[in-house]
Parts: C-alpha cells; sequence; structure tokens
C-alpha cells in the first residue's frame, strides 16, 4: 500500500502552521503505517487512531482510518475501553505534551501501569501550541510563554521518566529532526505488546520558536539535533531507545481472567 | 412475565438488567451509594464473557464506556454525585458523536460530598443538561427493585435505538431497599442499527438520517470513519465555521429525542391513578413510594413518571389539566418546573424535601392538607 492511499485529501489543506513539527509526525506515521500494511503485518481495518484535543491531536483526521478525536488529555482512556472490548484493534494514541501529562497526566500513569497494548506517540512541542502558546507541563524552566511572560518558574516533566516509572516496557524519545530513527522507532512500538511510549520532541515555530529565540523551523530543527544524543552526553537531551522490555499487556490478563471464569462457569 | 425470582438490592437488580440487556463492558470508580453496581458488574460480567474494569476516576470510567461502545459493544458506568458532575464532559461527547452508553446515577445529597450514603433527587436538571451545549438524553426514574432492573434494560434498549447516552436516574432509596424482584427471562432488547461490514461509511453523520438516527459504524469493520467531539458534516469532518451546518447538527441532537418524548412515554410507560378528587399528586423514584401511600389516604389521583428526560408536556397537560398538582421531590424544585411549564403555573405547588430521606405519607399529607385547606 502507498501511504497517499492513506491521507483524506479531501481534507488538504490541513489547518497546521508552515514548518510545524506536526506535519513530519503525520508523514512519518502514515508511512510507517503503509509499509506495515503493505508487508501484512497490520490490517488497515482493524488499525485505530486516537486522540485528545491540540494542534497534535488533530493528525488523525487527516488518515483514512477508523479514528476517535475524543476531549483534551483522555484519549488513554477511550482507548483503554476500546482495546479491552475489541482486542483485535491495533491502537495508536497521538497525543500533545499538555493533553498527555497535565489534563490527562493521570490516565498516562494508569494506562502505562497497567500496560494496556497501545503505540503513545506524543507530540512534545514544550508548548500549548493549540491554545496560542501557554506554558506546559514540558516547558523548560526559564522559557517565555503567553502565561509566563517573564520566564517559567516551574521545573518540567521528562515524560519518558515518567512512563517508566509507571512501568511502561517500552520508551523511545527522537526529535522531528530524526525523520527515520522516528519511523523505525514506529514500527517497533506496532510490534510490541503492551504500552509503547514515543515522545518525539518536537517544534512550535508560532508559539514556542518565536518567544524563545528560535526565529524559524529551521533553527528549531537545528537546535533538536545540536542538544539532543543517543548518548548520556552532559548537557544534552538523551534521545534513542529509553527501555525495551516485555511485560503481559492488559488485555491479555484481562481476557485469561474471563476466558477462566466463564469456562468454569460453563463447567459447572 | 417468566424469570427467576429473587430477593435483591435495588442496585444488584440494575446489574443484572444490565446483563439481561446485552451490556458486556462496565469501567467505573466506586462510590456510595453505588458501588454495588460496580461490586456485582465485577463479578457477573466475566462469567458472561465481559469485561470490568476500575478506572483511575469517573471521567476516565466514561471514556472507557464510550471507547468500548465504539467497539461495538453495549457498555455501562454506574456513580453519583460528585461522580456523575465529573462525567459531564463525556455526557456531551457521548451525544456529539451519537454513542449509545449507559450511565447509573444513584442519587445522593449535595452539593459537593454532601450527604453520601442518604439519597435525592437533586441531580434531574443536571441529568439532562450538565454538560455543555445542546443536547437531549434519555433519563428514567425507577422506584422499585423491579424497575431497578427493567429500566435499566429500558436505557440500554433507548441507548442503542437513539444513539445517545441515557441515564438510570436512580436514588439511595431504591438503590440500597431490598425486595422480590423476577429478573426476567424474556426481557426485549434492542441492538443498534450497523452498516454493512466492510464497506467504506463516507456519510456516517448525514444531516436528516432517516428517524434522525444513522446507523452506527462501529470500528474494526472497514468503515474508515472519523469520529469528532467538534462540530461536523455528514462525513463526520470537522466543520466548525459554519453556522448552518452547527445549527442542524445540534437540532438533530435534540429533535431526535424531542420527537420521541410522546413514544418513550407510551413505551417505557408512567402509572396513573385517577380519583374523584381536584388534587393530583405528582412523585417519581424512591420519592413516590410514600407519596402514592399519600394519595390513596387522601383520595387523591397520582402520577409517577417513569421517563424523566425527554419531558412531555402534552401527555402532563392532557392528565392533569384541571387539577390542583402537588409535585413532590427530594431537592429544592426541579422536576416541578417541567410540570409549570407544562400547566398552569398556579395550580402548581411544590413539596420540596432534600435532608436524605424521602418525607412520610403523614408530611405528604399534612401538605395536601394546607394546600386545600
Ligand atoms: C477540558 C479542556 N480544557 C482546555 C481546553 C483548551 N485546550 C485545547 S488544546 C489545549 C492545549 C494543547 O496543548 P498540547 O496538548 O501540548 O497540544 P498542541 O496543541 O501543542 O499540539 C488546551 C488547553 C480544552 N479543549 N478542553
Ligand atoms: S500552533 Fe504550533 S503546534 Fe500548532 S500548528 Fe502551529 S506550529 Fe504547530
Amino acid at each position: 500500500m502507498n501511504w497517499r492511499d492513506l491521507i483524506r485529501w479531501e481534507r488538504m489543506p490541513h489547518i497546521l502552521c508552515p514548518g510545524c513539527g506536526n506535519g513530519t509526525i503525520l508523514n512519518v506515521l502514515v508511512r510507517a503505517l503503509a509499509e506495515k500494511f503493505e508487508a501484512g503485518e497490520l490490517d488497515p481495518d482493524r488499525t485505530v487512531l486516537v486522540s485528545g484535543i491540540g494542534c497534535s491531536s488533530r493528525l488523525p483526521g487527516y488518515v483514512r482510518l477508523d479514528s476517535l478525536h475524543t476531549t483534551h488529555g483522555r484519549p488513554l482512556a477511550f482507548a483503554t475501553g476500546l482495546k479491552l472490548a475489541n482486542p483485535d484493534l491495533e491502537i495508536i494514541v497521538l497525543t500533545g505534551d499538555g493533553d498527555a501529562a497535565a489534563i490527562g497526566g493521570n490516565h498516562l500513569i494508569h494506562a502505562a501501569r497497567r500496560n494496556l497494548d497501545v503505540t503513545v506517540i506524543c507530540s512534545n512541542n514544550l508548548i500549548y501550541g493549540m491554545t496560542g502558546g501557554q506554558v506546559s507541563p514540558t516547558t523548560p524552566e526559564g522559557a517565555k510563554s503567553t502565561t509566563t511572560p517573564y520566564g517559567n518558574p516551574e521545573p518540567p516533566f521528562d515524560l519518558c521518566e515518567l512512563v517508566m516509572g509507571a512501568g511502561a516496557p517500552h520508551v523511545e524519545r527522537w526529535t522531528t529532526a530524526h525523520p527515520q530513527q522516528l519511523k523505525r522507532a514506529i514500527h517497533r512500538a506496532l510490534e510490541r505488546d503492551g504500552f509503547s511510549f514515543i515522545d518525539v520532541l518536537s517544534q512550535c515555530p508560532t508559539n514556542y520558536g518565536r518567544r524563545n529565540d528560535l526565529k524559524s523551523p529551521r533553527e528549531m530543527l537545528e537546535w533538536l539535533r545540536e542538544n539532543t544524543s543517543t548518548k548520556d552526553e552532559p548537557g544534552k537531551i538523551r534521545i534513542g531507545i529509553l527501555r525495551d522490555e516485555e511485560r503481559k499487556p492488559f488485555h491479555e490478563r484481562v481476557h485469561e481472567l474471563i476466558e477462566e471464569v466463564s469456562g468454569d462457569e460453563e463447567g459447572g | 412475565m417468566s424469570g427467576r425470582v429473587e430477593f435483591l438490592q435495588g442496585n444488584e437488580a440494575c446489574a443484572e438488567g444490565a446483563i439481561a440487556a446485552g451490556c458486556r463492558f462496565f469501567a467505573g470508580y466506586p462510590i456510595t451509594p453505588s458501588t454495588e453496581i460496580a461490586e456485582r458488574m465485577s463479578e457477573r460480567l466475566p462469567e458472561v464473557g465481559g469485561v470490568y474494569v476500575q478506572m483511575e476516576d469517573e471521567i476516565g470510567s466514561l471514556a472507557a464506556v464510550i471507547g468500548a461502545s465504539w467497539a461495538g459493544v453495549k457498555a455501562m458506568t454506574a456513580t453519583s454525585g460528585p461522580g456523575f458532575s465529573l462525567m459531564q464532559e463525556h455526557m456531551s461527547f457521548a451525544a456529539m458523536t451519537e454513542t449509545p452508553c449507559v450511565v447509573v446515577n444513584v442519587q445522593r445529597g449535595g452539593p459537593s460530598t454532601g450527604q453520601p450514603t442518604k439519597a435525592s433527587q437533586s441531580d434531574v436538571m443536571q441529568a439532562r443538561w450538565g454538560g455543555h451545549g445542546d443536547y437531549e438524553v434519555v433519563a428514567l426514574a425507577p422506584s422499585t427493585v423491579q424497575e431497578m432492573y427493567d429500566l435499566t434494560v429500558e436505557c440500554f434498549n433507548w441507548a442503542e435505538r437513539l444513539r445517545v447516552p441515557a441515564v438510570l436516574l436512580a436514588d439511595e432509596v431504591v438503590g440500597h431497599m431490598r425486595e422480590r424482584v423476577i429478573l426476567r427471562e424474556d426481557v426485549e432488547t434492542v441492538d443498534r442499527e450497523l452498516p454493512e461490514e466492510g464497506e467504506e461509511v463516507r456519510e456516517p453523520f448525514p444531516l436528516e438520517p432517516d428517524d434522525l438516527v444513522p446507523p452506527m459504524p462501529v470500528f474494526g469493520r472497514g468503515h474508515r470513519v472519523h469520529v469528532t467531539g467538534l462540530t461536523h458534516d455528514e462525513r463526520g469532518y470537522p466543520a466548525t465555521d459554519d453556522p448552518e451546518v452547527h445549527r442542524r447538527l445540534v437540532r438533530r441532537l435534540c429533535n431526535k429525542v424531542r420527537k420521541r418524548a410522546r413514544r418513550i412515554h407510551e413505551s417505557v410507560g408512567y402509572d396513573l391513578i385517577e380519583r374523584e378528587s381536584d388534587l393530583a399528586l405528582v412523585a417519581y423514584g424512591g420519592c413516590a413510594r410514600t407519596v402514592l401511600e399519600a394519595a390513596e389516604e387522601l383520595n387523591a389521583t397520582v402520577f409517577r413518571p417513569r421517563v424523566i428526560h425527554p419531558f412531555d408536556p402534552d401527555l402532563v397537560r392532557r392528565l392533569l389539566d384541571g387539577y390542583e398538582v402537588l409535585v413532590v421531590e427530594m431537592n429544592l424544585g426541579q422536576y416541578v418546573e417541567m410540570i409549570e411549564r407544562a400547566l398552569d403555573a398556579e395550580c402548581v405547588h411544590a413539596l420540596e424535601y432534600p435532608g436524605g430521606y424521602p418525607p412520610t405519607p403523614e408530611r405528604v399529607i399534612e401538605e395536601a392538607e394546607r394546600l386545600q385547606g
């Protein structure tokens, strides 16, 4: 299957600003999916995109698959119902840093704890893009936003540490300056049974770059390349595969239990 | 009525009704006085091949229920006041995305944490419009343990027929009381209409479908639909700037319920005991039990609706026009406002009785005599 067949072309042009990192994420995602469908490893009729609210959460609406665009912060709770009710669905959750870690933080840690079998792609642009650039739980200390005009007094969350602390078995961090690596990460996440979390550092030129001395999308991508490393280097953000383990996914445990109980019922 | 006779608590009967209606998914968060529903579901669902999950809060509970419904499974949650408040964003989302689901609210006294173990009927208005935006739901109020069973089934059936969230507006009185109940085996169950499997559905949200309710393209069957809480056109695509698209959408969401008000009341039923009297008592839910007794004593007519929403003003006018009407409810006046809009407001009176217990028949009689005095 060609990735072009996966786009809802009638919805173009999309709403994203020029140079937005979400464009890269969409691009990489549909290519990864098309490869999986082509190889027969995934069934497009059973692949579902779920998202919350934010610029990043608009991406599912451009992809020709079943998709549920939910409420701010809650896509993982919706995904919990979808997956448990129909374990045959392959679910990809698209979310933002505000969506996943502020209003949705509770669902995030509990989905990781349960080991819900979903692939979470978090477009982490360090800001609330959709609402015009307010501070988020991943905004760096000191950074400017429309609600931290004197600089952010709060320390940020490391989302990967957060979900690993909650038990997520497969966690990676990449950036929109690493599209090839990101695509491979999405492949791995789709192959893993269980909670896969990909933290994608992404650029919001309109609402973050402009206020923080990163004048253009190109400058922001350079910043992402220069300030990240796949090795532990002082002063750099660690990217790469941060954890890759196996743990029985939630739906399997639930359905085993159901089989045990309902089998007993029929038998006795 | 054929079925198994049992002696059950209202909340247990509700869980049994859900299972009989075909519910195979429950997500919830414990809260008094509804918890026994979750407990019973956690035991019963696995026996019938269904899924029980305790979520991290009530916001997530209704989200999971809506997710399960889009996976094609009948789903329910149960809660009380504070939890019902937390669910409102997703009541609104379920209404907008036309997701069949059932929300049980075993009402307790509020505001806030209020009276956790006591009865109340103070969520009558919240049940209808607690979420944001223009929408309508179906809400049914049981007065007996048998009705906790039967009306739970009705909630599922109306949710499936109309693709709406349906609320079982119970209260602590009926939730916790124990009575004889027939777990009927012959319940009529309704399943949502589905599009042909494997067919791409290009217009999942037609502006004017037959009966105002389009078939539901559940996920995983090749329909390739986009479902959003944003104002959407017939393709399901966001269309937030077109006033006409929004108007037509919300009008349909409301009309598919409002235009069936009479049918819903007739099909779910109501009690009307007519007596030679100028006085008619009106009550619903747990509170109606003592009011029925008082009416007999007073030799007054009594009307007990089972359907709280949608309200049917024509029906109320037909049944109660010409009476002095006394509405008795465990709140400071909610259902009475709807009755006032249907009848000559001067003839409508209220015994407003918050506090945790229904008024005794004596208290109702005293109020009626004072009125007639
Ligand atoms: C309950 C609720 N609160 C607030 C909002 C407003 N809102 C919409 S998007 C958003 C933040 C989005 O930020 P993020 O998740 O980081 O996504 P981005 O737009 O940056 O991709 C907020 C606060 C909302 N839609 N719903
Ligand atoms: S506001 Fe930022 S995140 Fe949103 S589309 Fe524009 S650049 Fe992208």
